[in-house]
């Protein structure tokens, strides 16, 4: 079992014929990835690498039944894409990529949760989601992951996401599925829609959850981890040294008036009864005492 | 970007919100040339972007031109909480009758736009917020569905400002949101937002924070830019388009991914180092881009190695690798390099590292480069070179 994604998702890639979209739409497909079509107005009919292109997200919904979108495009195509998909008929769009405005990010997860309650959208600026073995959406490295469980991952953070993936894999220790929520001001997928069905996957027994500074995001988990979740969590949150005042890279990672600290983070998790590890290395240490415990 | 005052001003005044005539200048003859065209008395206002201006004497009155010319060449140069004042607001003074508080930004758990409003403004918002939350009126604003002006009237008669206010208030306000979604800011406040004896309701100051991403749809933001306060290694990592921030330690730091930036500078804290900076090379860095950091990092006279932290998803091992060998045969590096280099193409990346390091061994300039398995490794030995 997994979240969101598995080997029956199928995915229309928009932005397949660029150049980012043509290396990982191929990628996603060597690893066997279900990808049924790419998207591009100007050249519909044609195709990469066998994959067909249609005009738009309906049309190749239409043609292939597809599921579910990852969006390549360039910041400022994002909005108008994010629309396409949902008015197109997939249910669930994944957003690559990064520098969108933060006002088009607030109006389109708006427009959805409004006009198309039932699409989730995760991103955008993230690295995608991974249910190892089964189905690689984004620019995850599919071979860092051991499939199968029973560690479920969900991380604000691409890089530490990869590392994260790799430590375990390092460690015997599979996946049921990877979720990268990136680091905007509004993601579309929230840390605590990831650990609610994490919760409620058999499959899953133990939950890693990688934060960052800036925004409340981690406290909010925190809240939730200690109300609704029976299943064990181990947390890292980044930037602990990291000067206050300053944006660091995301845009969601800033420090500001004493709130959203690393420090602040970590207490709100160590609270709610999660394991709080001092550096990625050391969360897949407290994750393999978990696993090794079930 | 955090715009200064008097750019906030600028941008105000673009959506039609009125601010009091006034002039930014760099000399005391400008500031009294700028007094005597919009009239005395004049408020002369260090434009520096640091809390506490009045108080450490960086905002005065002048009544006239001798006036100006005292408070200009006081406040001139003056520092400020460490930021020399190299620019000086003047504008005509106005008469105050009531000070309020005015805000828009991005509640993130709620996914929606705050804006706040406070009939005891002029003060520090925070104290307000701790000491009597009640005085401060919110309303979240659906992005989609955008600032009716009947939300925003009873939002203003919530917060309870003199009725003479209301119809001034619910107009700037509306002017106010416009600015913060039209111009694409993470932030827009007025503190204060003036009631005059008049009954006329403008900002007297402006505070603006504009969302970077946005750029590519402001080209007005160009002539902003040039003020922004930015140490050299700063300036040459903006124009370079790399994610830069100085710090005071020895060991430079260079990732992929800002978590991962975060997370080797909280690494090199552990073990007992201290980071020269943080890097983030972003999601597409390719050999430009890492030759590009290196360069930035070696103008840095206090790093005595560099910790290249690199994970690849979209950044392929082999073009990391490229990029080293390639800013290596640009610029004589000055410190050892550590790196470690995991992900997408990993191995074929370490292999060319291999390869330069076999055909090029360490050389008096210092030059070498070390490849660690892990990150912990990785920051020990960064450590251990930059304390030798």
């Amino acid at each position: 079992m997994s979240i969101f994604v598995n080997k029956d998702t199928k995915v229309v890639y928009q932005g397949l014929t660029g150049s980012q979209g043509r290396f990982y739409g191929l990628r996603n497909r060597d690893y066997g990835t279900q990808v049924v079509a790419g998207t591009n107005p100007k050249k519909a009919g044609e195709d990469v690498d066998g994959i067909p292109i249609y005009a738009s997200v309906g049309e190749a919904v239409q043609a292939t039944g597809a599921t579910a979108s990852c969006v390549f495009i360039p910041a400022p195509g994002v909005a108008s894409a994010v629309l396409e998909a949902a008015e197109g008929g997939v249910e669930f769009v994944v957003v690559i990529t990064e520098g969108v405005p933060a006002h088009d990010e607030a109006r389109f997860y708006n427009r959805l949760r409004r006009d198309f309650p039932n699409v989730q959208l995760l991103g955008p600026n993230c690295p995608g989601i991974i249910t190892p073995g089964e189905c690689n959406i984004g620019i995850t490295a599919g071979e860092i992951a051991k499939p199968g469980g029973p560690v479920g991952i969900v991380s604000r953070s691409g890089t530490l996401t990869y590392q994260a993936l790799y430590e375990l894999k390092l460690k015997d220790i599979g996946v049921t599925t990877c979720v990268g929520i990136g680091g905007d001001p509004v993601p579309g997928t929230s840390f605590i829609d990831c650990l609610s069905r994490f919760e409620a996957d058999p499959d899953t027994k133990a939950v890693m959850m990688i934060g960052e500074i800036g925004g409340t995001a981690e406290e909010e988990a925190a809240e939730f981890i200690a109300k609704e979740m029976s299943k064990p969590v181990c947390a890292y949150v980044a930037g602990v040294t990291a000067p206050p005042g300053r944006k660091m890279g995301h845009a969601g990672a800033i420090v500001s008036g004493g709130k959203g600290t690393a420090a602040a983070k970590m207490e709100a998790l160590s609270g709610a009864g999660v394991r709080v590890a001092q550096n990625p290395t050391e969360a897949a240490d407290l994750m393999a005492d978990v696993v090794a415990g079930l | 970007m955090d715009l200064f005052e008097f750019q906030g001003k600028q941008f105000f005044a673009q959506y039609g919100i009125p601010v009091s005539p006034g002039e930014a200048v760099k000399t005391v003859d400008e500031a009294v040339a700028v007094a005597d065209k919009v009239g005395y008395p004049v408020v002369a206002k260090a434009q520096v972007q640091v809390g506490g201006r009045g108080k450490a004497g960086g905002i005065k009155l002048a009544n006239d031109a001798e006036e100006v010319r005292t408070h200009a060449s006081n406040i001139l140069g003056m520092d400020i909480k460490g930021h020399e004042v190299k620019i000086l607001w003047i504008e005509k003074a106005s008469d105050i009758a009531e000070e309020y508080y005015a805000s828009f930004t991005l509640d993130r758990s709620a996914k929606k736009h705050l804006g706040m409003l406070s009939a005891e403004g002029g003060v520090e918002i925070e104290a307000v917020a701790a000491s009597n939350p009640e005085a401060i009126a919110r309303i979240h604003v659906d992005p989609v569905e955008g600032l009716t002006e009947a939300q925003c009237r009873s939002w203003v008669e919530a917060a309870k400002l003199n009725p003479a206010a209301t119809d001034g208030a619910v107009d700037i306000l509306l002017k106010l949101y416009n600015a913060y979604v039209e111009g694409d800011a993470d932030l827009v406040e007025i503190n204060p937002l003036i009631l005059t004896p008049e009954g006329k309701v403008h900002a007297l100051d402006a505070k603006v924070t504009l969302d970077g991403n946005a750029d590519f749809r402001h080209p007005e933001r160009e002539d902003w830019k040039g003020l922004e306060v930015l140490d050299d290694r700063e300036k040459m990592a903006r124009e370079r388009g790399l994610q830069y921030i100085g710090l005071t330690g020895s060991v430079g730091i260079i990732a992929n991914g800002a978590g991962l930036a975060m997370s080797t500078l909280d690494v090199v804290n552990q073990v007992g180092g201290e980071p020269a900076n943080f890097l983030d090379i972003g999601g597409g860095a390719n050999a430009t881009v890492m030759a590009n950091a290196l360069e930035v990092i070696n103008t840095d006279q206090n790093v005595r190695s560099i910790f290249i932290n690199i994970f690849g998803g979209i950044t392929r091992g082999e073009e990391v690798a490229n990029g080293i060998v390639e800013a290596l045969g640009r610029v004589e590096i000055g410190s050892p390099i550590v790196i470690r280099l995991d992900g997408t193409n990993a191995d074929e990346g370490r292999a060319i590292l291999k390869e330069h390091e076999t055909a090029n061994p360490v050389g008096p300039g210092g030059g070498s480069l070390i490849s660690r398995p892990t990150m912990l490794d990785a920051a020990r030995t960064a450590v251990e070179l930059a304390s030798r």
